[in-house]
């Protein structure tokens, strides 16, 4: 997994190293700067089993900040924010690789270093009963969700092990 | 046999008309018998599917999961460049200047289509409001919408943007949107039932020539479609994932 590339990041940010399920392990750096989700938009994406993005939209690109020509193949995961637990992700995981949907608040990072709230909703593409890949469609959250779950993440990752 | 064609319940009315001239100009274009089968409403249409009585179907995506899923419908085409967008708005008078200004309790009016009033709730979301603390109205029609809000009964609207955008404007400086969807994939499909399968592969051959024939062209011109493009059936999948995640 490829690190972040410094020279992308904007304003004063702080260096994290983030460890997947996997066991791998990519260093990001952060910032302050939220980006607010726009009012009326939807940001639209779909992975294959792996993860990895086979579509997105216009909304997607504005507010991951990557260029359309890098995102088909990027693993859905450079998107993940070091302040988010890893329980989120197994929940998410497991719950739409067994067929089901999922739904949850996520704060994303961006390619600039910066982060933004999403309410994310996860569904597995199931064609002739395989699982071939996942819709996940972002919304604007409430600020009230956002702040119970910044208490909350910020708890559960008090409690995480190393 | 008479195959039977019906279309989404939400057409806007002054396209009456087109669609009775789209379904006599199928009949002759593919030598077949067609009725165009008109419903009122969204729950008698959904009667007439369940009784397998649709062969034809201009859908709302918000059925489609139902149409594919539970009777075997497949895809056929979409009309060009034509998203199903929403538009929330409130009277010109009203305090409220942003959706997170409104308050559990108001009360929000909406016409029938099922997928504007879900993509309208979902805009409502940032004010932590839900299906369990509005008040719903459902009114038959979206001129009844912006009545409510012009007289007061209603606190916030509900309209299909394109609907919003032809209200008289008379009537649109006695409203004012608060958020308008830009969401670009949500959109109507022309599906096929089981009996009328062996007809897609012509359908889709006369729809997408339309653009190109003049007086097809005005047969689109009156529906207020710039053209119809091929659907595969992985569009309409996709769309019933979207819809699927819509819907949490």
């Amino acid at each position: 997994m490829q690190n972040m590339d410094p020279s992308h990041i904007v304003g004063p940010a702080t260096d994290h190293l983030l460890t997947y399920f996997d066991g791998s392990q990519r260093s990001v750096w952060v910032t302050n700067v939220e980006t607010p989700f726009p009012d009326g938009k939807l940001i639209v994406s779909r992975t294959d089993t792996q993860g990895n993005i086979t579509h997105f939209n216009q909304a997607f690109v504005d507010m991951s900040g990557y260029g359309k020509d890098e995102i088909i193949g990027l693993p859905h995961y450079v998107l993940r924010h070091p302040d988010m637990p890893k329980a989120a992700y197994a929940d998410l995981w497991s719950t739409v690789n067994s067929g089901r949907k999922w739904h949850g608040y996520v704060k994303n990072l961006r390619k600039d270093g910066g982060y933004y709230w999403v309410h994310a909703v996860v569904v597995p593409n199931i064609r002739n009963g395989q699982i071939v890949g996942f819709t996940s469609v972002r919304r604007k959250p409430s600020r009230r969700k956002v702040d119970e779950c910044t208490a909350l993440y910020a708890d559960m990752k008090a409690k995480e092990t190393p | 046999m008479t195959f039977n064609l019906t279309i989404s319940p939400d057409f806007s009315p002054e396209k009456l008309a087109g669609w009775h001239i789209f379904n006599t100009w199928l009949q002759r274009k593919l030598d077949i018998a067609c009725h165009l089968d008109l419903h009122n409403s969204f729950e008698a249409q959904r009667q007439a599917i369940a009784a397998d009585r649709i062969d034809l179907i201009y859908a709302n995506p918000y059925d489609a999961a139902m149409l594919v899923r539970e009777k075997g419908f497949v895809a056929v085409a979409h009309p060009k460049a034509l998203p199903d967008e929403a538009v929330v708005a409130v009277a010109a008078n009203s305090a409220c200047q942003m959706v997170e200004d409104l308050k559990p309790g108001i009360k929000v009016a909406s016409s029938g289509d099922p997928d504007v009033r879900m993509m309208g709730m979902i805009m409502l979301e940032p004010a932590d409001l839900d299906a369990g603390n509005i008040v719903a109205e459902t009114c038959s029609s979206y001129v009844l919408v912006a009545k409510q809000l012009m007289n007061g009964t209603a606190d916030v609207g509900i309209f299909p943007a394109r609907a919003y955008d032809g209200l008289s404007s008379m009537v649109r400086n006695s409203l004012r949107p608060l958020v308008r969807s830009e969401i670009s994939v949500i959109r109507h499909m022309l599906l096929a039932g089981p009996r009328a399968a062996d007809l897609v592969g012509r359908l889709q051959t006369a729809l997408t020539g339309m653009a190109d024939q003049e007086k097809e062209a005005a047969i689109l011109k009156d529906l207020g479609f710039a053209g119809w493009e091929a659907s595969s059936q992985e569009d309409v999948e996709f769309m019933i994932d979207l819809m699927d995640t819509l819907t949490a």
